[in-house]
């Protein structure tokens, strides 16, 4: 099937080139950074880890929510998400190898990343995430490639995939939970020592997630014959609304937590967040713009005469997408070392080649996307629904 | 042949990629190593006993394995020294043991590394010792 | 028999997997060919069961504090880098709010709260940083000893997030530039590796204690904390202490008398 994607439009093969650019600048970007040390980067002895494990931790989520998705489809047999279940599982396949990649260019020693293999260590959660992360990549390629093909042969799937699909769904939450496990289970870090990590991070996934496939959905609409259906971009629309009430919950029960308990230690990080602490306010903007974008978009995907409005729609979604990316792709590292052990603050902001290797892992990202959905579309394009959206049946 | 043309190009690409290297080596990858132990520490010792830990065969075989074990006895199981097997004890140690007696980096470690283009990232961290070059 | 292109490039690719792994899988599984009787340790080298120290604030003035960590800081070949961001400590000076956060209050002596402290990798009994790495490069020894391996450090700095002290420092790059003069019986480290105290092993090894003990004009006392009858036991009987945020359980066995 990958044929596919190299037979394309003008317009594909420019998208194609502008990646591959990006990509370039981060390839370069990081050669400097591997000559040098991650000393080129914003990162320091008290803020050790930066944009990269941000991203990582962002794009867990991302490549997890393909569940909400994959889940009502397959479990509840939601017919409606019938053409853009594979979408779900094409977003996190490079999602996870972003994730891959993001602990890649954070290594001091990258060379030497098979000692985890070499020397297994089943006490630290960083092993069982390369676990359940691999295992998630095979799942989700092994299930929409066969998926895809199977449909493009205009046949059902055979029945040995459906194990593979259930046993994807079941392992889509694992890979983010043990991601928070990496945080949450740190002493002396008070912003992420909280049991409720793990299920904020589930919950602003499931937002996030959904707002990035109904953006997805809204550009494929424009730019090729494939349309999601309405009643897919709306349950996705929906989905997206319950489960940002559920992180913006969590989120508050954390702040009423510590300024309730009044414990300094649980305070400090929050402050810092969001108010500065002795005029340190580099994440401030940060957190208030995160904050602004929230409060425009909850009320979009709650009040259901506004969601239905596709514009509105395609702003709440990617202003979802973007406010908690700021919140889990930045701030939540950030707040994790700020205040330091020693109660001082020392402040990060990301440096101009450290962003560049970043926006060059995206490109990758986007690269893998582009061509897994160039595919999947090219495929979709050759059969249509019949009006009730169910069945499909072949073009003419 | 079906995009006879295209295949043979490529084919001719996928040579020149292959011989580059070989083109691009100069004389001196060719010059045979030869390495040096007549460093003034090794000939400060009696004619007899002018050994290393080992003998010569073993170590020319195998000192990267006993080295990669070294480090680990040292480092991870807290021992220090080591009995070769003519008897005699050796402190585990490849800036203290080693290199006291080839003092001459250059002339020995480098002679077969650079021969066999090997490039251990040893003298990253152990400091290698003073030579007048 | 026909195979088609496409069967061939498969076979392939298979056989290349296959081999590839192959070697690697020889390599790894092939038996060791050293035996454990050609090793042992050095009949002069300290032993005990659980390395510690107390750290007397009494006896410790500010100049002495400052031979024992140039002392730490030259015989291990720490690099003295000026950008704060990039700094490197083994052992180095806190004020009692930084040191002890959480036990400090406004109405404390002066003294006290301009006292400098002596901070450094605490050798917890229970190490998160041990807990958490991925390769087993930072391990605990039988003698309680927290330890680096730096060549097996892959540099994700996990431990430097899990490390409640902030005992641990990264190579965030080449850190040879910055040492004025090296110490060539010691190893100096690569970019990209973390770093910390390891309580002098390689002088225990060879019967000294540590240097910063051996600096301190008996301010700082070391020993064996699972010997009833060392001196450091018998400190700690006379002595009240504390030790930084031991509410964190991580069990440090470094002690301060104040």
């Amino acid at each position: 099937m990958l044929e596919l994607a190299i037979k394309g439009s003008r317009r594909y093969w420019s998208w194609v080139i502008f990646l591959l650019a990006i990509i370039s600048t981060g390839v370069i970007s990081y050669l400097y950074q591997f000559r040098v040390g991650l000393g080129i980067t914003g990162m320091s002895r008290d803020v050790s880890w930066g944009l990269y494990i941000g991203q990582f931790t962002y794009l867990v989520g991302v490549a997890a929510s393909a569940v909400t998705i994959v889940l009502p489809y397959y479990l509840h047999n939601y017919k409606k998400y019938g053409r853009i279940a594979i979408l779900g599982e094409f977003v996190a396949v490079p999602s996870v190898i972003m994730c891959m990649l993001f602990i890649f260019v954070d290594l001091g020693q990258p060379l030497r990343v098979l000692n985890v293999l070499l020397h297994p260590t089943p006490n630290s959660v960083m092993f069982f995430d390369m676990i359940v992360l691999s295992g998630y990549l095979f799942l989700n390629i092994l299930c929409g490639w066969y998926v895809l093909g199977a449909e493009r042969k205009g046949v059902p799937p055979a029945a040995w995939i459906k194990p593979f699909i259930i046993i994807a769904i079941c392992w889509a939450p694992s890979i983010h939970i043990v991601t928070a496990f990496l945080y949450q289970g740190l002493p002396g870090r008070h912003y992420w020592l909280t049991a409720i990590m793990a299920a904020k991070f589930l919950s602003s996934a499931f937002a996030s997630g959904p707002s990035l496939l109904i953006i997805i959905s809204l550009i494929l609409r424009k730019f090729t014959r494939f349309d999601a259906g309405w009643d897919a971009i709306q349950t996705m629309a929906k989905t997206a609304a319950y489960f940002l009430i559920a992180t913006i919950a969590f989120y508050l029960f954390e702040v009423f937590t510590a300024f309730y308990s009044n414990i300094p230690g649980h305070m400090h990080p929050i402050k810092y967040l969001f108010v500065g602490i002795h005029g340190h306010t580099k994440l401030v903007p940060v957190m208030w713009t995160c904050t602004l974008l929230l409060a425009i978009a909850l009320p979009i995907l709650i009040i259901p005469k506004a969601r239905k409005n596709e514009k509105a729609l395609g702003f709440a979604a990617v202003a979802t997408f973007i406010a908690l990316w700021l919140e889990k792709g930045i701030s939540l590292v950030v707040g994790g070392f700020v205040p330091n052990p020693f109660e001082k603050v020392v402040e990060y902001w990301p440096t101009l080649p450290e962003v560049l290797i970043a926006l060059g892992v995206w490109g990758i990202g986007f690269f893998i996307l582009t061509i897994l959905y160039k595919v999947a579309i090219s495929v979709k394009e050759e059969v249509i629904f019949d009006k009730y959206g169910e069945r499909q049946i072949r073009a003419e | 042949m079906y995009n006879g043309g295209k295949i043979i190009i490529g084919l001719l690409i996928f040579v020149g990629l292959v011989i580059t290297p070989f083109l691009f080596s100069g004389e001196k990858a060719t010059a045979k190593p030869d390495p040096k132990v007549n460093t003034p520490e090794i000939l400060k010792l009696p004619e007899s006993e002018r050994k290393c830990i080992e003998s010569k065969e073993y170590m020319r075989s195998e000192h990267m394995k006993l080295l990669n074990q070294w480090r680990d006895w040292v480092v991870r199981d807290a021992n220090a020294l080591y009995t070769s097997t003519t008897g005699k004890q050796y402190k585990m140690s490849l800036q203290n043991t080693c290199m006291k007696c080839h003092s001459n980096k250059k002339d020995f470690c480098d002679q077969c590394h650079n021969y066999t283009a090997v490039k251990p990232y040893c003298w990253d961290c152990h400091i290698e010792p003073k030579e007048e070059s | 028999m026909s195979t088609s292109r496409r069967q061939f490039l498969k076979m392939i690719g298979a056989s290349a997997v296959i081999g590839l792994g192959g070697i690697s899988a020889f390599e790894i599984l092939q038996p060791g060919q050293f035996e454990a009787s050609q090793l042992s340790k050095n009949p002069e080298a300290l032993v005990g069961k659980r390395w510690g120290m107390v750290i007397d604030m009494k006896k410790l003035d500010n100049e002495t504090m400052q031979k024992c960590i140039d002392a730490c800081h030259r015989i291990h070949n720490v690099p003295n880098i000026d950008n704060p961001k990039e700094e490197i400590k083994w052992i180095w000076p806190e004020t009692f709010e930084h040191a002890f956060p959480g036990m400090e209050s406004k109405y404390m002596s002066e003294e006290i709260e301009h006292m400098q402290f002596l901070v450094l990798c605490n050798q917890c009994d229970n190490p998160p940083c041990v807990r958490v790495c991925p390769t087993k490069a930072t391990f605990k020894r039988a003698d309680g000893i927290v330890m680096m391996d730096m060549h097996r450090c892959i540099g994700c700095r996990f431990c430097m997030a899990a490390c409640p002290f902030g005992a641990r420092s990264f190579n965030w790059r080449n850190p040879r530039p910055f040492i004025k003069e090296e110490n060539r019986e010691y190893p100096t480290r690569m970019k990209g590796v973390v770093e910390k105290c390891t309580l002098c092993y390689e002088r225990l090894a060879k019967g000294l204690k540590p240097a910063c003990v051996e600096e301190s004009n008996g301010a700082l006392i070391f020993g064996d904390l699972d010997d009833p009858n060392s001196e450091i036991r018998k400190v700690l009987r006379e002595h009240y202490t504390i030790r930084r945020k031991s509410e964190l359980g991580t069990e440090p066995s470094i002690y301060y008398i104040i």
